[in-house]
């Protein structure tokens, strides 16, 4: 969920608080954290990406197409949308698209690596009213972050940043995926957000797209989940964090934010071909509301696909609903129990009770490899264009030596 | 809540801020602060949008029919948005 619905001002008139998550079960008019994946293209490789990016989809959205989806934001009243990808600035009408929505009343967040943010791209930005830039990093030093993010990604963030401070863009925001690798760096992320006067949003990392392959070795240990709930505690509404850690709030008081699933009921995701999913880490065909192209457009998948209909219905909460904890987390994240093969009406994977890990110890043996896949894989096939060396992650060797006494260290991988 | 809001002024919704009606009342929503606050009660979004045709924010109250029980609850609630922007002094409304 957006930054910006973690500075919502509640504003009960009638001396009754009413939960807000009673007010989103009849369904809004309209979400208010849309994200909107302009392309699946992407000049890096992340490990963990969570759409699978990598390579152009021939059947994404033309500008035409965009700019109708545009006009209907207006109608609808969606008065922001978090634009990103892939990587979103590599479209030749970024630009054009990004001028059309704010001359629409729609305002922008958009993601980037960096890439297309030059001294000239800063200046631009910093003169244009409601447009916000987030930058993803993944390390607060560049071995850590190019082993997620591919080698010389650190520097072409640390760059982008450099020109959006000269060209006085004053709050944007340093986006970062909490990992086993940099969990440790969070004092060290918040002082680079301090030095361009920047603004950090920290974020769960989820099982979602090739995430579900690293997922195993890159969550942080449950050691440090709880220094992370207590740095997130100490930091308050000064670090942003898209309300991505309720499954935390068990631990102690709740963090700021709704604390609940937003997924099709305040959330949503529009991938680069259309397809509206229920939320940016869910693309797979059981989360598929329908498509912005189908009649009714984007307005009639948000009300009346049945896919979010069910969503907006109270869960009972299954396994988890007596669990002393369930007000806290609601049985935390959705995405993350399905990538990990877990029902979704039980624990969440990263549980702060620890009912999580026995759930996933109790996978029947040999299917953790069989947990749902992603709907789309457009990674890249090869090495990544100008990229001297793709990501190298630290991980766990699971595969055994093929016998204890073999001499090769090479033995049983593939020489050629 | 800020000292400033005066129920004797003429306010209206900020340039910058728009409403967008909603089962339970109605989302407004800053450009400028990128803030979103939740009305919660349809009276009060009858109110906010009455707020630029009336000489002042009791003369919003009255032409919205706001029982006296409920008058200062709405204050509140139209200094909270006050304080967030979302309404602002009408400079200059001839009413």
């Amino acid at each position: 969920m957006s930054a910006e619905v973690l500075s919502a001002v509640d504003t009960p008139v009638d001396g009754r608080p009413t939960k807000l998550v009673d007010h989103f079960a009849l369904g809004l008019n309209a979400p208010i954290c849309l994200t909107w994946e302009l392309t699946y293209a992407c000049n890096l490789a992340c490990v963990h990406c969570l759409s699978s990016s990598g390579r152009r989809d021939p059947s994404e959205l033309s500008t035409a197409e965009c700019q109708a989806v545009i006009d209907e934001f207006e109608r609808m009243q969606v008065f922001y949308v978090n634009i990103g990808g892939g990587e979103p600035t590599v479209r030749s009408d970024f630009w054009e698209l990004l001028d059309y929505a704010i001359d629409h009343h729609v305002g922008v967040k958009f993601s980037t690596n960096g890439v297309k943010l030059d001294a000239a791209a800063a200046r631009r930005l910093a003169a244009t009213d409601y447009v916000d830039v987030q930058i993803s990093v993944d390390g607060a030093s560049a071995d850590v972050n190019d082993a997620v993010r591919g080698g010389g990604s650190f520097g072409t963030a640390i760059r982008a940043m450099e020109n959006l401070a000269a060209a006085g863009f004053t709050g944007f925001k340093i986006s970062v995926v909490v990992t086993r690798q940099n969990a440790g760096q969070l004092d060290a992320f918040k002082a680079l957000a301090d030095r361009y006067d920047a603004q950090l949003r920290l974020t769960r990392l989820r099982p979602s797209g090739r995430g579900a392959d690293v997922w195993a070795d890159l969550h942080p240990t449950a050691d440090q989940q709880r220094e992370l709930y207590r740095w997130l505690v100490a930091n308050g509404e000064g670090v942003l964090t898209g309300d991505s850690f309720f499954h935390l709030s068990g631990l102690g008081d709740p963090l700021p934010g709704l604390n609940l699933c937003g997924a099709g009921r305040v959330v949503c995701l529009i991938d680069p071909i259309g397809d509206v999913y229920a939320c940016p880490f869910t693309i797979h065909e059981q989360f598929l509301a329908g498509n912005v192209r189908s009649p009714g457009g984007f307005a009639t998948v948000w009300r009346d696909s049945e896919l979010f209909a069910s969503l907006r219905r109270p869960d009972s909460g299954g396994t988890c609903s007596s669990c002393s904890m369930f007000d806290a987390c609601r049985g935390g994240c959705m995405a993350a129990k399905f990538f990990t093969g877990l029902p979704l009406d039980g624990p969440d994977p990263e549980c702060v009770q620890g009912y999580g890990e026995a759930a996933l110890a109790a996978r029947t043996p040999g299917t953790a490899g069989t947990a749902p896949k992603p709907t789309g894989d457009h990674s890249h096939r090869g090495p990544v264009r100008g990229q001297a060396t793709g990501p190298v992650p630290v991980l766990l060797m699971t595969r055994r030596p093929d016998r204890a006494c073999d001499e090769n260290p090479l033995a049983g991988l593939p020489t050629s | 809540m800020t000292a400033s809001f005066d129920p004797e002024l003429a306010y209206r919704l900020h340039r910058q801020a728009e409403l967008r009606d909603e089962q339970f009342g109605a989302l407004a929503y800053h450009f400028g602060t990128r803030r979103l606050s939740f009305l919660k009660a349809p009276i009060l979004v009858d109110v906010v949008r009455a707020l630029a045709d009336s000489a002042s924010v009791h003369a919003a109250l009255r032409r919205c029919g706001v029982p006296q029980a409920q008058r200062p609850a709405i204050l509140q609630a139209l200094a909270g948005l006050a304080d967030s922007q979302l309404i602002e002094v009408h400079e200059g409304a001839r009413l």
